[in-house]
């Protein structure tokens, strides 16, 4: 433990740590550019030079590892000086066009230059210019403001494991970029615009479109995969102008997916803003919200609750669910599924529907199995987890089900259940691995839990967990990686079919056959029109995407940054998504609309406010009071490992990473991403 | 105008690969290196590569190299660009390269870029510059550490040094007419001999000093 002394105080940190670091322990602020805490250290760019006593030159704080006796000085005049020389030397070549960059307002170079930086320049000679590079639909490029920190090289190939970006080139003519025109092709890329200190990497959506000090910003969560990354929602008016990642350790630490952060302008898009009547020459007609219900409520006069239905989709908050789940009891209804894909998890067992060992807890495991999922399209972040967890070593990934690059190295072993099997037999040396490891982990996706055999599948993998010693005291290995928001929520919320109910397939093969003859479809999108049969279906949600195009109504909902709605992620963590923009035209907030509709039939629902909403979701399950904390699942059996398994191989719900729910499919830079990768794979 | 650019895509040839003798090659230069660290033989492949194809190197070339030593492409790309050495765009079967830093150029090294000029057509600059007929690229650069024979040549692989506008000339019209040219100094002397003869060593060392042993060094100088 290296003791030190900075600007006359003492400290003492753990070996390893660099001065730059110490100098934070204690509140010190150093300058940097390339330094980043989650990159590797280059030292490339000498801002943070500090001085260091009988040291003959200042010295770069970053790459300097704090030793014992070490006597530091962050603000002589030696520092400011050599700091100012760095900074006159940075600015020789970077454009003084502040007022026409996206970067101004949050610019570490404009920020740092207002401390280090001289009033004029000394320099007479023409600065150097680059040419912009093409990096695809969501990185716009100013090269010639790139001071050349080399982060977002370090970024593809340490984090994204994309190794897509170098400087090439050298002295003058050095340049940042892919040196043969391609698009960046990984999922992450968008977080190179966040960690560009300067303007040269921003973002192509939201080229020229706001300054950061117009913009109201939203502490939220985003949706559109299971992993609840935590997210900031900047919005002016009702727009929603971008969305960045914000800090949480344990679930996205500071990076989000490109879906995360660029599919916001689906939001503007197929919206529905009134509600529809289905008229009677088959056309949706524009109705008010009376006529609506009124329509509605005449539907379900007279109508038994066995005849009634509800399901609920993808990215949905809890509320409207517990409020859809009040409505159809009180109507005397069992049939209700949050489930659309028909995934057979057990809901009277949260350990069985959970991601276990946590987010976080990837990092201590140190043998995976991947069963039926690609964890790079279904959950970047989890997906960035593992490689973080790969890049230290000794960890092996084997993999069941679709074989994708993963950014990291994996053994396959097979496509279906059979290799399931043959792993529990031992007969794969992945087998020994397991059995072997301090901490295995197996991580489910919906690809083999969401079929015919789901639970025959699942009870396989459990009985796999408990042999390989993945469940025991302080661990648990089993974890399931769901691909919708709205799915642990759901079940926790008891929207699954209660007594003698129907499920998902049951409530569609109902109203195929006639008696289901009314199902309130809350905003599940990925059921085929045809599969609802005759029956009068309610559509509620936001945007007009295949559940609408099958609706006899439409009630026009809130999407996830237009209400304060409560979600569960993958790992059981409860979350806030808060409204940061309202919702469009005559939109209302979910559960609202269901709580008025449910006043219009005779039904009235005990409450009034959120407050209330709330209040009687932790009567139903008390962990959604603990906000951010992952809720408690016992082991216990479930599954069905006696039952036969089909053999078909697993498949990855998603086909698409940029196209996974209503609000990407309306997205034209998600529809961008889509038509460049596919042209980029036809080229290859 | 960078050295460091690819050639534009209608100059890059579809595929590039290894002749089979430059594969085995290759192969040996690999296996001077610990397995895991093969992509430390990436220079000698890039210039074996560049030597196979007409003396530069075509992005197929690159990419061959980075799949034969299984690293990202774009890290070859970066010690390419790198290095001028590495001609990233086609060159003529001659690749001038003047110096013209001070010792070359207070030794003439004007006179030399005009005899190029005369007998190419080709002002020598800070880029690759092509005769008419394809033969010669030309090329001003910095020093090439052989200032005691100044002014001087680089031409592919040699050296020509001791140079003036005629003998400039005369090696220009001898690639010309593919005749052979020696390399090394034009005015016969050997080495980096002083031009007016030797000025040091040149008694015979007393008796009594070469029967102690061998003589140190300077000792004989005086």
């Amino acid at each position: 433990m290296p003791k030190l002394t900075i600007d006359g105080i003492e400290i003492e940190v753990e070996p390893g740590t660099s001065v730059l670091q110490a100098c934070e322990q204690l509140g010190i602020e150093i300058p940097r550019f390339c330094y980043h805490d989650r990159l590797s250290v280059p030292a490339n760019c000498r801002m943070c030079l500090v001085e260091v006593e009988r040291a003959p030159k200042p010295v770069a704080s970053c790459a300097m590892p704090a030793g014992e006796g070490m006597v530091v000085f962050t603000d002589s005049e030696k520092v400011h000086k050599a700091r100012k020389g760095v900074m006159e030397f940075l600015l020789i070549n970077h454009p003084l066009d502040c007022p026409i960059c996206d970067q101004g307002g949050e610019c570490d170079l404009q920020d740092q230059a207002m401390a280090y930086g001289f009033d004029h320049s000394r320099y007479a000679e023409n600065k150097r210019a680059v040419k912009e590079k093409n990096l695809g639909p969501l990185i716009k490029t100013f090269m010639t403001r790139c001071i050349h920190c080399t982060r977002c090289v370090r970024f593809a190939d340490e984090i994204a494991g994309m190794p897509e970006m170098g400087a090439t080139g050298r002295g003058e003519h050095m340049e940042i970029g892919t040196y043969i025109e391609s698009t960046i092709t990984s999922e992450l890329s968008g977080n190179m615009i966040d960690i560009c200190p300067v303007g040269a990497l921003t973002s192509k959506p939201y080229a020229f479109v706001s300054r950061p000090w117009e913009l109201k910003k939203t502490e939220s969560i985003d949706v559109l995969d299971a992993v609840g990354s935590n997210i900031r929602v900047d919005s002016r008016g009702s727009e929603v102008l971008r969305v960045l990642p914000r800090l949480h350790e344990d679930v996205n630490e500071e990076w989000i997916s490109d879906k995360t952060r660029f599919a916001y302008d689906g939001l503007r898009r197929q919206r529905l803003d009134r509600p529809y009547i289905r008229g009677t020459e088959g056309k949706l007609r524009p109705a008010s919200w009376a006529e609506a219900f009124a329509a509605i409520a005449e539907r379900l006069e007279g109508l038994g609750g066995d005849a009634v239905a509800a399901l609920a989709g993808d990215l949905v908050d809890v509320e409207a669910m517990v409020a859809l789940g009040d409505l159809m009891t009180a109507l005397g209804s069992p049939h209700r599924d949050c489930r659309q894909d028909g995934a057979r998890i057990d809901p009277a067992v949260p350990a069985s529907y959970l991601f276990n060992s946590g987010i976080a807890g990837i990092e201590d495991a140190d043998a995976i199995l991947l069963v039926g999922t690609n964890p790079r399209w279904e959950a970047a972040m989890v997906n960035a987890r593992i490689r973080k967890r790969w890049l230290k070593g000794g960890l092996k990934v084997g993999v069941v089900g679709p074989n994708h690059d993963l950014t990291y190295s994996t053994t396959y072993i097979g496509a279906g259940p059979d290799s399931l099997e043959a792993l529990a037999r031992g007969e794969h040396s992945f087998a020994q691995r397991l059995t072997a490891a301090e901490r295995p982990m197996v991580i489910v996706g919906m690809g083999a839990l969401a079929r015919a055999d789901g639970a025959a599948v699942l009870g396989r993998v459990r009985a796999l967990a408990e042999a390989t010693g993945m469940v025991r005291e302080g661990w648990n290995g089993f974890n399931v990686l769901h691909t919708a928001a709205a799915r642990v929520g759901g079940v926790l919320a008891g929207f699954v079919p209660g007594q003698g109910g129907r499920d998902t397939a049951g409530i569609l093969a109902g109203a195929r056959d006639g008696s289901i003859k009314l199902i309130w479809n809350l905003g599940a999108d990925e059921i085929d029109g045809p599969a609802f049969g005759d029956a009068f279906v309610i559509y509620q949600g936001h945007h007009g995407d295949r559940g609408a195009h099958r609706a006899d109504v439409i009630l026009p909902g809130a999407a996830y940054t237009e209400k304060n709605g409560t979600y569960v992620n993958t790992e059981g963590r409860v979350q806030l998504a808060k409204m940061a923009a309202f919702p469009p035209g005559d939109a209302k907030e979910d559960w609202k609309i269901v709580r008025a509709l449910s006043e219009r039939v005779g039904k009235t629902l005990p409450y009034d406010n959120l407050r209330d909403v709330r209040r009687r979701m932790v009567e139903i399950e008390p962990a959604f009071a603990a906000i951010d904390t992952r809720i408690k699942a016992d082991w216990a059996r479930f599954g069905a490992a006696d039952l036969p398994a089909d053999p078909a191989p697993f498949v990855s719900p998603v086909e698409t990473f940029y196209m996974t729910d209503p609000i990407s499919r309306a997205s034209e830079t998600m529809a961008k991403c889509v038509t460049e990768i596919e042209q980029r794979a036809a080229a290859q | 105008m960078s050295f460091g650019e690819p050639a534009p895509a209608d100059q890059q040839p579809d595929s590039f690969t290894f002749t089979g003798e430059n594969l085995a090659r290759a192969q040996q230069i690999i296996a001077r290196y610990p397995a895991d660290r093969k992509q430390s033989a990436v220079m000698p492949l890039l210039d074996l590569a560049q030597r196979q194809h007409a003396n530069w190197l075509p992005r197929a070339a690159m990419d061959a190299v980075a799949d034969l030593l299984e690293m990202p492409k774009i890290r070859v790309y970066e010690v390419a660009s790198f290095y001028t050495m590495y001609n990233k765009k086609p060159v003529g079967k001659h690749l001038v390269q003047v110096c013209t830093t001070t010792p070359c150029w207070l030794c003439g090294s004007d006179d030399i870029k005009r005899a190029i000029k005369d007998t190419t057509g080709v002002q020598a600059g800070h880029d690759h510059r092509h005769s008419d007929d394809g033969q010669f690229t030309v090329i001003e650069v910095e020093c090439l550490g052989a200032c005691v024979n100044a002014p001087m040549v680089q031409i592919n692989d040699d050296y020509y040094e001791d140079l003036d506008y005629e003998r400039m000339c005369g090696i220009i019209e001898a690639l010309k007419r593919g005749d052979a040219v020696p390399v090394g100094s034009q005015t016969g002397r050997r080495g980096s001999q002083a031009q007016l003869g030797p000025t040091s060593l040149i008694e015979r060392a007393p008796d009594a000093v070469r029967a102690a042993g061998a003589p140190r060094a300077g000792e004989g100088a005086d």
